[in-house]
């Protein structure tokens, strides 16, 4: 949930990417603090295990720029995919305002993402959240790698509700702002409707 | 949505920091900071300037999450307070009014105690403070004022924002 701080005069915003173990949503975050000038951005707090496996949550705060002379931050978290971190997953979607899916396009983990993509709508409802009514995008990441499905095929199965969805490959930095870009954007346009 | 959105006005603004200005001197602690339980600073007084003040609210707000999810776990509706003691600066952390968080960093010229005691009696103070600001807030949002900042945005305003 967007806080709206009158007296600073910023209004702060929560992205959570979600997503199947290992389809790259640390390497997303990494890839934004990496490209992004360090006046904008803070300092990237990766909480994982001795083998670089996200075990809590990723957080990269990003300071946009102004909007009508509010100060525009964006929170960017990751949550763990490893399916056995499912409570922890729920903490960090709260107060969430816009969510990024990042599928992994490799054709063995076409069951993760879907099941992943079951666990993010179950989690969201049990919050009280419905993922239609959220400002929401899809990543196709590692569209690099040799065994990937179709981007036709992905669609049909991860994107019935037609999501504005990106093709990516976070290791290189390929998509990773555009998708950025556009969920910041729907989350805005969000809140201008919201009022 | 499953809360309101949060929402800061000066003259509250100014309160709150007068409580925890206040409970930063009472208390001899170092730092004090309040965070909203989605992990975004509310404000914070003392040497504010020598910590990663984003960082340590996102962290504070996983932390609660995170106990809090125990707490339910073992039947417990929530864990108010948390203590972490380190070698030489400790961390009270306490939830206020259900749903903010309120940080105070104090080392050796402090002591458990002495915090708990005052951020008891400033908690009060908060709770009534947050409680006004969330009437407000219901009652700006019910009456459609037009003060929200984002009402009459563009696309380009938004677009400039990535240029």
């Amino acid at each position: 949930m967007s806080f709206i701080n009158y007296a600073s005069r910023e209004i702060n915003c929560k992205i959570v990417y979600y997503g199947p173990g290992l389809c790259g949503k640390t390497t997303n975050l990494q890839h934004i603090y990496s490209k992004t000038a360090p006046e904008a951005k803070g300092k990237m707090i990766s909480l994982a295990t001795e083998t670089e496996r996200t075990l809590f949550f990723d957080f990269l705060p990003l300071a946009l720029g102004e909007i009508r002379g509010f100060k525009t931050r964006f929170h960017l978290y990751t949550v763990p995919g490893q399916v056995f971190y499912d409570a922890s997953r729920k903490l960090i979607l709260k107060g969430v305002d816009g969510i990024v899916f990042v599928a992994d396009s490799q054709e063995e983990r076409m069951d993760a993402n879907i099941e992943s993509l079951d666990n993010l709508r179950h989690n969201l409802k049990e919050q009280g959240y419905d993922l239609d009514k959220l400002p929401y995008v899809i990543q196709y990441n590692k569209r690099d790698l040799p065994s990937v499905i179709p981007v036709e095929t992905l669609r049909k199965d991860l994107n019935p509700t037609a999501a504005p969805d990106f093709e990516a490959c976070a290791s290189t930095g390929e998509g990773v702002f555009e998708t950025l870009k556009a969920i910041a954007k729907l989350i805005l346009v969000d809140l201008k409707k919201g009022r | 949505m499953s809360t309101s959105q949060m929402v800061m006005y000066d003259e509250e603004f100014q309160e709150i920091n007068e409580v925890i200005g206040r409970l930063l001197k009472d208390s001899n602690s170092k730092v004090i900071f309040l965070v909203d339980k989605n992990g975004q600073l509310i404000s914070g007084v003392g040497e504010t300037e020598r910590f990663d003040t984003t960082s340590l609210a996102s962290l504070t707000a996983g932390n609660i999450a995170a106990t809090g999810g125990l707490a339910k776990l073992i039947g417990e509706k929530e864990f108010s307070i948390l203590f972490h003691e380190g070698e030489k600066d400790n961390l009270h952390i306490s939830i206020v009014s259900g749903r903010v968080i309120l940080v105070v960093l104090f080392d050796n010229r402090s002591s458990l105690g002495l915090v708990r005691l005052r951020v008891k009696k400033s908690s009060e103070e908060l709770s009534g403070i947050f409680e006004k600001l969330m009437r407000k807030s219901d009652e700006q949002a019910k009456s459609g004022s037009t003060s929200f900042p984002f009402a009459e945005i563009t696309d380009d305003d938004i677009d400039n924002l990535f240029s």
